[in-house]
């Protein structure tokens, strides 16, 4: 396609935080220069700039992107915003991915950020404004509505319970343990889940990723100079995103079809053929314990109704046959939105050179995928990665 | 290079940070206001809310009865081509039962749940659902594939809102289906095995 080979060189996070002292602007500034710093390159030697971060109504700020473009090291350089819902941080390699493999920047910084504390008395109230105003705002909806009604559906349909999708946070919270940036790693039982209070039912306390401030970036640079500047340069191989219907009551609410679509596009690019044998690791999106069950499913690494049983089995596990989410995810890491999918991506990228410390998966895993989903339930992104 | 090697960024604040004062913040409470055209699709919607019926919108070229009704077909992007009306009768398609408000702020011990639904409307294509609300019903008798109707608002009280329905309540189990009220055109469809689940469902109490 005349495109030319993408790379990652860099990375850096903050700790994921419920308040953080700092503002967007320095979250932003400290993810970026520990990207920069990661690979030894200055802010001189970047030809541009995505940023990705979720809603305005978070922050409370109006052009999040330009209010956010210092602590980006954004400015008088080419720079953009892009902006998916939960999707953000998996399509920010992507947005940067263009840039470079078009032959326009042989190295970007991308960065993602968010800061959810400062809406109160909850961020979930900002939420209020993705529903439809006319149709279904006046029956005052919250988010965690569509994710229960969802978890309901995927529960009936494959005959799954609540203990079998627990497994999941279980799992998520305990892989924190390890992540340097957790915000709430901690040991904890399927008991705990199914007895923590319930929110909508049949969604927990437990089931839910949290509020969370926090900030990522990658440096991402063209084959010729990421080869001078690093013998590990991991490559972004496949990219693929896809948005269904806003009329999220019309879609089949057991399986992510977007996520399949973008998945099949991200395949198609990396001539993946079957991504349960060659995908060796992953890093769906987890904000709620059973989206990881659903989007293995999605991305075709769990045949349909089947992801529970095979968490169930360790097959998921840090050390089992498909590692998901040994960062921690959402789940125990935190969400901070759009720097969640790029802790993905950054997970990905240590796990594949190597360097991920006692959260490193056993083997040699040479292919790995981050995937995020977010909007009103109805875009996928995916990133497949390879060493 | 590992994560470990660096010192991360992001200090983590505590109440009492706020309430020792050692950390000042700016307050800011927006009084916005929005007012929100319907447009031409929901806006009929609304009007026939109002008298007491729904109305979908077909598409000729994909077959599809599309509810909320909308102008323009988004699969075959063409225009849509003519009114429907469907019935006030439904299946649950899945349900959840909500001890949180919209601000994520918590139901009181006293407040019942809420119970929001997809109710797959009877008439339009299948799988064509919309956020309602459930009423009349225990929360451990929801069960999904169970029927439902929509209950209305007084004529007098109605103002051509979503909220005209007050709620959608089990079908009782009863042998004789009541004829739907505004059906010009529209299809009849009663599935006996869902009504006869929802009947069971009921009859355990």
């Amino acid at each position: 396609m005349g495109m030319r080979k993408v790379a990652i060189v860099g990375a850096g996070i903050t700790k994921f935080v419920r308040r953080a002292q700092e503002t967007g602007k320095e979250l932003s500034w400290q993810a970026s220069k520990m990207a920069l710093d990661s690979c030894e390159l200055t802010l001189d030697d970047v030809d541009m700039v995505t940023l990705g971060t979720a809603p305005d109504a978070f922050d409370g700020v109006h052009m999040k992107g330009e209010y956010l473009a210092d602590g980006a090291g954004a400015i008088g350089k080419p720079y953009m915003r892009h902006y998916v819902g939960g999707g953000t941080g998996v399509f920010s390699p992507i947005h940067g991915w263009f840039h470079v493999a078009s032959g326009m920047a042989d190295i970007c910084l991308v960065v993602a950020e968010e800061k959810m504390s400062s809406c109160h008395p909850h961020p979930q109230g900002a939420f209020l404004t993705i529903f439809d105003h006319t149709t279904e705002q006046p029956l005052k909806p919250t988010l965690i509505w569509i994710f229960a009604l969802e978890m309901n559906r995927y529960m009936s349909t494959y005959g799954i319970s609540k203990a079998d999708i627990a497994r999941v946070s279980v799992k998520n919270k305990r892989n924190a343990l390890d992540h340097p940036s957790a915000q709430i790693a901690e040991n904890i039982t399927v008991q705990d889940v199914l007895d923590s209070e319930t929110l909508c039912w049949p969604v927990n306390r437990l089931d839910i990723s949290p509020a969370s401030d926090g900030a990522a970036a990658i440096v991402l640079a063209s084959e010729r100079v990421a080869r001078r500047l690093t013998d590990k340069p991991v490559w972004i191989d496949g990219v693929g995103f896809s948005l269904d219907t806003a009329y999220w009551g019309t879609r089949d609410l057991c399986y992510p079809r977007y996520v399949e679509t973008a998945a099949r596009m991200a395949y198609d690019m990396a001539g993946i053929k079957e991504p349960s044998k060659e995908i060796h690791i992953a890093e769906p999106y987890d904000p709620f314990d059973y989206k990881e069950l659903h989007h293995l499913e999605g991305l075709m690494l769990c045949p349909r109704g089947e992801a529970a049983r095979l968490t169930a089995e360790g097959y998921t596990a840090r050390d089992g046959n498909l590692p998901v989410c040994p960062s921690g995810g959402a789940l125990g890491v935190g969400n901070p939105i759009a720097a969640t999918g790029l802790m993905k991506i950054i997970e990905i990228f240590l796990q594949l050179r190597g360097e991920a410390g006692k959260r490193q998966v056993p083997g040699t895993p040479r292919c790995g995928l981050a995937q995020a989903w977010g909007d009103l339930m109805q875009v996928g992104t995916v990133v497949v990665m390879r060493i | 290079m590992k994560l470990e090697d660096f010192e991360l960024g992001g200090t983590n604040l505590k109440s009492s940070d706020f309430k020792q004062g050692t950390v000042l913040t700016t307050e800011w409470e927006p009084d916005l206001k929005y007012a929100w055209d319907n447009g031409v699709a929901i806006g009929r919607y609304l009007a026939e809310l109002k008298e007491g019926r729904i109305i979908a919108r077909a598409c000729h070229s994909c077959k599809r009865i599309m509810l909320p009704p909308r102008m323009f077909c988004e699969l075959c992007f063409r225009p849509t081509d003519e009114w429907f009306y469907v019935q006030d009768t439904g299946t649950v398609n899945t349900f959840s039962i909500a001890r949180v408000n919209w601000d994520a702020s918590r139901r009181g011990p006293d407040e019942p749940a809420l119970l929001p639904a997809v109710i797959e409307i009877d008439g339009a294509s299948k799988g064509m659902g919309i956020l309602h609300m459930l009423g009349e019903v225990e929360p451990e008798e929801i069960r999904i594939g169970m029927k439902v109707r929509a209950v209305w608002k007084k004529p007098g009280e109605r103002t051509g809102a979503i909220t005209d329905i007050l709620y959608f309540k089990p079908i009782a189990p009863a042998r004789h289906t009541p004829p739907a009220k505004a059906s010009a055109g529209a299809k009849k469809k009663v599935k006996t095995k869902a009504r006869s689940k929802a009947g069971a469902a009921r009859g355990k109490r």
